[in-house]
C-alpha cells in the first residue's frame, strides 16, 4: 500500500548521480550509471530489476562494500551530512551496522560457518559497543527471539549449519538489527527461500518497518515481493533508473514500457488467463559496451530514432512519479490500451 | 566431539595394523627365496640363517611369521645382525634428535609461510605479494641436498658462524643445541614455507570473496578483524590438513637427505645407513616408526579439523 503523507517525510539517505564503475579485463564495466534517488524516514523503497541491473551494486556501494582497488565510485551519497562516497574506512565502520545494515540474498552462506551464530551477533554487536559479553548476549537472546527463532536461548548457540534457510535469514535480520540501525538495505533477502518462508521474511520486515521506524531498501527483481510490501518502486535498467513512483503508479499507470514488460511476465492468479505469460525479447545489456542512447531500446518494441539519446529521468505525469522514456504521455496511454493483455493491465478508464 | 575422536583413534588402530601386515608381506612373502638369507646382512653365517630362520618362525605358517615379527617390535627384541645392535633401542635414541628437528623446522616453517601467506593475499597483485611469490618459488624450487650443502659452507666453513654439525642434547646445552639445529632447521622448512605460503595465499584470497566476509564487512568491523576472525580462519583449514601429513611424513624419515648432511644421529640417518647396508631389521622397523607418525597426525588434522569446522563434527556423527 501506498503511503499517501510520505512525500512530506524528510529524506534519510540521498543517492546523487552515482556512477560506480569497474576496470575489468576486457573493459570498464559500467555497472551504476547516474543514480538518484532519496530515503524518506519509515518508508520502504523497493528497488526492482533483473539480473545486472545495477541494483545490487547500488545498495553495496552505499554500504562502501564495493570498495576496490579496479572501482571507480563517482557521485555523493548524503547520510545525516555525511558522504559515504568520500568518507573514510573508518567512518564508514562506524555507520556500518549501527546506522545502517544489510542483509543479503543467500543466508545460507551469508554466516560464517565456524562460528555459532550467537557469537556472530555478539560480534556485530561488540563492534561499535563497549558492552561486557554477558550483555550482548541476552540481547542476541531477545532480538533471535524478536524475530521468530524458537527456544532463542538454547538455538543461540547453534551453529549456522543446524538452522534452516529461512531461521538463517532470520538470525541475519537479528544481526542487522542488533544496534537498531536506521535503515536495513535488504539485498533479494528472499530469493532463496520457499515461498511460504519468503511471506514469513517479508512480514516480518514489514512489522519491523512500522514498528521500529526502519528505512528499508528492498532490492529485488520480484515484482510480487514489492506489490506485497513497498511503498515506493524504482525500476532499475542496465545501470540506470527507468521509472519511479508510488507503488499505485507503478502498478497501475506504469509509464516505461520496460516496466510493462516486467508486469507482463509476472502470473497474475487473481485475474483469468488468456495466453501464454509475455516475456522481455532479448538480452538484457552488457555494461561493457552498453546501446547508445536509452539502454532499453535495442529490445524496446517502441523504440524510434530520438531513443538513441538518453531520456532524462524526469516528472512526466505526476509529480512523484518519473520516468525516462521519449514516448508522449499520450502515446504511452494508446499503446497500453492496445497491449493490456500482455501488460496485465485494467485499461484505465480514459 | 568425545565420540569422534573415539572413531579416529579405532580407525587410526585398524590402519596401523593394515600397514604392518603390508610390512610384513612385502618384506618377508614377496620377494621368495630364503628370508633368513637377506636378514642376516653381509656377514651371515649358515648357522646365523639357521638360528634366524628359528627365531623369526620361518619353518613355520606365515601367520605366525606375523604374530613372530611384531612381538620382536613390540618386546623390543629385534637386533640388527649385522653389529649386534638392538634395533629398538637405537631408533629410541634417534628420536629426540628427529623430534627436535621436525618441530623447530615445523615451528619456523609455519609461522613464515603464515606471516608471507597473509602479506601476500592482503597485498595480492602488489609488489610485496610478487616479491613474495618469487621468494616461495625459488625456496619450492631450491633442492635439499643443495640449500644444506651451501649453508654448510658459507655459514660454518667460510664464515664459521655456525657448528658443522652434530647434535647437542637440549637437556645438555639449551644454547648449543639451537646453533646446532638453525641451520638443519632453516634447510628443512624452506621448501614447506614457500608451498605453505602460497596455498594460504590462494585460499586466502577464495575465502575473501565468500558471502560471509561481506557480512563480517557489513557488520562494522575492521579490515583486520574481518581478516584475522573470518578469513583467515576459514583458510586455515586445508593448510591444517597438509601440515598434519608433512609433518607426520618428515618425522617418519622425510628428514633423511637434512640428517645426513648435518650428520645428526636421527632416525633419518638410521634409515639412510641401515639401506646402504641393506640391513634389514632397521628397515623395516623405520618403515613401521614411519607409518605410526603418519597416521598418528592424519588423526590429529582430523580432530583439529572438526575443531575448526563444526559442520565435520556433525558429518561424521550423523554417517
Amino acid at each position: 500500500m501506498s503511503t499517501p503523507g510520505a512525500g512530506a517525510r524528510r529524506s534519510l539517505l540521498s543517492v546523487e548521480d552515482l556512477h560506480v564503475s569497474f576496470v575489468t579485463e576486457d573493459g570498464v564495466l559500467r555497472a551504476v550509471d547516474g543514480v538518484s534517488f532519496d530515503l524518506r524516514a519509515g518508508e520502504i523503497l523497493a528497488i526492482v530489476g533483473e539480473s545486472g541491473s545495477g541494483k545490487s551494486v547500488t545498495a553495496q556501494t552505499i554500504m562502501g562494500l564495493t570498495r576496490s582497488t579496479n572501482a571507480r565510485i563517482e557521485g555523493s551519497i548524503d547520510y545525516s551530512g555525511r558522504d559515504l562516497v568520500t568518507a573514510s574506512e573508518e567512518d564508514l565502520q562506524g555507520i556500518r551496522g549501527e546506522e545502517i545494515a544489510m542483509i543479503f540474498q543467500d543466508p545460507m552462506t551469508s554466516l560464517n560457518p565456524v562460528y555459532r551464530v550467537g557469537r556472530q551477533i555478539v560480534e556485530a554487536i561488540r563492534a561499535h559497543r563497549d558492552e561486557p559479553d554477558e550483555r550482548a548476549r541476552e540481547r542476541t537472546i531477545e532480538l533471535l527471539d524478536a524475530v521468530g527463532i524458537p527456544d532463542a536461548k538454547r538455538r543461540v548457540d547453534d551453529y549456522p549449519h543446524e538452522y534452516s534457510g529461512g531461521m538463517r535469514q532470520r538470525a541475519m535480520i537479528a544481526m542487522a538489527l542488533a544496534l537498531e540501525p536506521k535503515v536495513l538495505i535488504a539485498d533479494e533477502p528472499s530469493t532463496a527461500l520457499d515461498v511460504t518462508i519468503q511471506a514469513q521474511i517479508l512480514r516480518l520486515l514489514e512489522e519491523l518497518n512500522s514498528e521500529r521506524d526502519l528505512a528499508v531498501i528492498l532490492i529485488t527483481h520480484d515484482l510480487g515481493v514489492v506489490a506485497e510490501v513497498a511503498d515506493r518502486v524504482q525500476v532499475m535498467y542496465g545501470g540506470r533508473i527507468v521509472e519511479s513512483g508510488t507503488l499505485d503508479q507503478i502498478f497501475y499507470d506504469p509509464q516505461h514500457p520496460y516496466t510493462w514488460g516486467l508486469l507482463g511476465s509476472l502470473a497474475r492468479p487473481d485475474r483469468p488467463r488468456m495466453r501464454r505469460l509475455s516475456q522481455i525479447k532479448g538480452q538484457p545489456p552488457s555494461l561493457l559496451a552498453p546501446p547508445q542512447g536509452c539502454h532499453f531500446r535495442p529490445r524496446c518494441p517502441h523504440a524510434f530514432d530520438r531513443c538513441t539519446e538518453v531520456p532524462r529521468l524526469e516528472a512526466r505525469v505526476g509529480d512523484s512519479h518519473a520516468d525516462r522514456c521519449w514516448l508522449s504521455v499520450e502515446q504511452k496511454r494508446n499503446l497500453r490500451v492496445l497491449e493490456s493483455g500482455d501488460i496485465g493491465l485494467e485499461v484505465p478508464a480514459a | 566431539m568425545a565420540r569422534f575422536i573415539a572413531r579416529r583413534l579405532v580407525g587410526m588402530v585398524a590402519v596401523l595394523f593394515a600397514i604392518s601386515v603390508i610390512v610384513f608381506v612385502i618384506f618377508n612373502v614377496i620377494p621368495g627365496g630364503d628370508p633368513a638369507e637377506r636378514i642376516g646382512g653381509r656377514n651371515q653365517t649358515p648357522a646365523l640363517r639357521a638360528q634366524i630362520t628359528k627365531d623369526w618362525g620361518f619353518d613355520k605358517s606365515l601367520p605366525v611369521q606375523y604374530v613372530d615379527m611384531m612381538k620382536k617390535i613390540f618386546t623390543g627384541s629385534l637386533i640388527s645382525y649385522q653389529n649386534q645392535e638392538n634395533v629398538i633401542d637405537r631408533i629410541k635414541q634417534g628420536v629426540p634428535i628427529t623430534l627436535s628437528l621436525a618441530i623447530g623446522a615445523a615451528v619456523i616453517w609455519m609461522a613464515f609461510a603464515m606471516v608471507f601467506g597473509y602479506l601476500s593475499a592482503v597485498r595480492a597483485g602488489a609488489f610485496t605479494d610478487r616479491a613474495l611469490t618469487i621468494l616461495s618459488l625459488v625456496g619450492i624450487s631450491m633442492p635439499v641436498f643443495w640449500l644444506g650443502a651451501m649453508l654448510l659452507y658459507f655459514f660454518t666453513f667460510k664464515w664459521q658462524i655456525f657448528p658443522t654439525g652434530g647434535y647437542v642434547g637440549f637437556t645438555t646445552d639449551p644454547v648449543q643445541w639451537f646453533t646446532h639445529l638453525l641451520l638443519p632447521w632453516l634447510t628443512l622448512a624452506v621448501l614447506f614455507i614457500g608451498f605453505y605460503s602460497r596455498v594460504l595465499r590462494s585460499n586466502m584470497l577464495d575465502v575473501m570473496n565468500e558471502d560471509y566476509v561481506r557480512t563480517a564487512k557489513a557488520k562494522g568491523l575492521s579490515e583486520r578483524q574481518v581478516r584475522v576472525r573470518h578469513v583467515l580462519r576459514n583458510s586455515m583449514i586445508p593448510v591444517i590438513t597438509l601440515f598434519g601429513l608433512d609433518f607426520g611424513a618428515v618425522i617418519g624419515g622425510g628428514a633423511i637427505i637434512t640428517e645426513s648432511i648435518f650428520s645428526l644421529n636421527g632416525v633419518g640417518q638410521y634409515t639412510a645407513d641401515s639401506i646402504v647396508n641393506v640391513d634389514l631389521p632397521p628397515v623395516m622397523a623405520v618403515t613401521l616408526f614411519g607409518a605410526f607418525f603418519i597416521v598418528f597426525f592424519n588423526t590429529l588434522v582430523d580432530i583439529a579439523y572438526a575443531w575448526l569446522d563444526p559442520r565435520i563434527r556433525l558429518g561424521t556423527a550423523a554417517a
